[in-house]
């Protein structure tokens, strides 16, 4: 059943000139993990400020079009209301810190003591939270003496304590080294896996082909391609629009049409190039192919 | 201009042992990526050679400047910084006044700064948008006028931290044709960065700190195939550099030039 239905749904903000969201029809099922890529200034942030209610309630301008979650409608309904089906976890992580707190569980406790939560719950689930995400050694410090890789944790962390129907994060690890993505992804999955609808904005093709069950991209304000990992990811027009695409796609295309790549299928990951290089004959090609997992190589 | 760093130990205030045991020489017109996690102490090193940061024990010579006896305002002639995040450091009205701030305070005179702002404008693609607002632009074109702003100061190093961060495939382009440029006009670029794709790419050498130190420090495709070394400093290698490995391809490769090279030798076998 779609938990979030948009029907074409067109928005500007007050100061630009062109819609950001142009005629954007989508439907979200619940439980789903949804992906959304394309090259910056696409409208992917906008995209989930609309979901989040951010657009048009607290940013303004001119939405059209129905934007559905929950069984609420977002111009029927009110930022308040809507908070507590949905979460996002901005882009910027400085953006989100309150600024009224003085250390990390207050800032995490400060969503549930808006919505009356009794202290006790609000205690317990602020320290789940903390231990989910890795986070409980910065309990006890200010927000902003945080590096940018931690301040992203928190502002997951103060969305996940929430227990949103629908999570939407904004390239929630655009600012950690890989062993900080490989746990926050964790994280995500394990929230999917609960059965948490996740939409989620990010660069990194590999962890998406690995976790999520759909992709969107938009470009210039439209949705352009709507499929599988595979079919978005390693789809022609993904390149063209200037989003960045997985290395290996891009070195299989060009083998492909040197005749070094043998199937019609394009790998995004390592495990599928792999796969696919080993598909030709050829001496070294085959040797590598009968120790797949012979050098102990980590994921992705 | 050369940079020598002997014996570089840094401490800060609160006590945390940030920089040990640094030695390193870069030579004029050198191309230096530096990696490493998260604390590696990327930053504390880079921001040493521009006197943001002074030694605790140890030296830096940018040329024949020890940076103790300068101060952060003369090493500005011979070091820019491009910080991480382009917010910090714009301010101005306007990109072309944004851009000219820099060569201004330098001394330039007015048809040098003219000429400098051009280049750097052109350089980094926003001679379009001289007028506009730096606040206006997108953050990814914020981080084009961080870059230009610093080009048009016309220091022979210029260091670069996390150039790539929240930029598409098109801007990183960019921005890799803006380091070939400094590149070809001599001078030396020193980039901190996460993105090791980016960084195998558009950089000869590459220096992994770990903890403070210096854990590897050579060739490109040499550094990147040290794989278990890298791990130990939460770094993976290039995601060509892990298929070539996988493949058994019998040479280290960091581009898809190189991997087809490879992939054809390995099927004409």
């Amino acid at each position: 059943m779609a938990i979030v239905n948009l029907q074409n749904v067109t928005y500007k903000y007050p100061l630009t000139h062109m819609p950001v969201l142009q005629n954007i029809s989508l439907q979200i099922n619940e439980g789903e993990f949804v992906a959304v890529v394309g090259p910056n200034g696409a409208g992917k942030s906008t995209l989930c400020y609309t979901l989040a209610g951010f657009v048009p309630h607290f940013f303004k301008g001119e939405l059209s079009g129905s934007v559905e979650v929950a069984g609420m409608e977002s111009s029927q309904s009110t930022l308040d209301e809507w908070v507590l089906n949905v979460g996002l976890a901005f882009q910027n992580p400085f953006n989100q810190i309150s600024g009224a707190k003085y250390t990390v569980f207050e800032e995490l406790a400060f969503g549930l003591e808006n919505i009356g939560v009794p202290r006790d719950e609000m205690k317990a689930r602020v320290t789940n939270a903390m231990d989910l995400t890795g986070i409980s050694d910065l309990a006890n410090r200010s927000p902003y003496s945080l590096s940018g890789g931690q301040q992203q944790r928190v502002a997951l962390t103060s969305i996940l304590v929430m227990q949103p129907k629908v999570l939407v994060l904004d390239e929630p690890t655009s600012q950690m080294d890989p062993i900080g993505t490989r746990e926050v992804f964790g994280v995500i999955r394990k929230m999917a896996e609960q059965g948490m609808t996740v939409i989620l904005v990010e660069h990194k093709v590999e962890w998406i082909a690995q976790f999520a069950d759909r992709v969107i991209a938009l470009k210039d304000g439209q949705l352009f391609l709507d499929g599988t990992p595979s079919e978005v990811l390693t789809s022609p027009l993904l390149e063209e629009s200037g989003f960045g695409i997985s290395r290996y796609t891009a070195v299989a295309r060009k083998a492909h049409g040197l005749g070094l790549w043998k199937t019609d299928r394009l790998p995004v990951t390592l495990e599928e190039a792999v796969e696919g290089f080993s598909l030709t004959p050829s001496p070294s090609l085959r040797s590598a192919s009968q120790h797949p997992q012979g050098n102990g190589e980590r994921q992705p | 201009m050369n940079i020598e760093i002997k014996d570089l130990h840094f401490t800060y205030p609160g006590g945390v042992e940030a920089l040990r045991n640094i030695s390193l020489n870069i030579k004029s017109g050198e191309q230096v990526a530096i990696i490493g996690q998260n604390g590696a102490g990327k930053t504390t090193l880079v921001k040493h050679l521009n006197g943001l940061l002074l030694p605790t024990r140890g030296q830096v010579l940018i040329g024949d400047w020890d940076t103790i006896k300068y101060s952060v305002a003369k090493l500005a002639t011979r070091v820019g910084y491009v910080f991480q995040n382009p917010d910090e450091q714009l301010f101005s009205k306007n990109v072309g006044m944004e851009v000219a701030f820099g060569p201004r305070n330098l001394g330039f005179s007015g048809e040098q700064v003219q000429a400098l702002v051009q280049d750097a404008l052109a350089m980094t693609e926003l001679s379009d948008k001289t007028q506009t607002n730096p606040y206006d632009l997108s953050p990814t074109w914020r981080k084009m006028v961080a870059l230009a702003s610093v080009i048009a100061m016309d220091t022979p190093i210029v260091i670069f931290d996390e150039p790539t961060t929240g930029q598409d495939a098109l801007s990183i382009t960019r921005i890799a044709q803006a380091i070939k440029a400094l590149r070809e006009r001599g001078k030396t670029v020193i980039t901190i960065t996460h993105d090791i794709d980016f960084c195998a790419e558009n950089f000869e050498r590459v220096i992994a700190l770990a903890q403070g130190s210096v854990l590897l420090d050579g060739k490109t495709n040499d550094v990147l195939r040290q794989d278990s070394i890298l791990a130990t400093t939460y770094v993976d290698p290039p995601q060509l550099t892990r298929l070539a490995k996988r493949l058994g391809f019998k040479n280290t490769v960091r581009n898809q030039e190189q991997f087809l090279a490879e992939l054809r030798i390995t099927y004409t076998l």
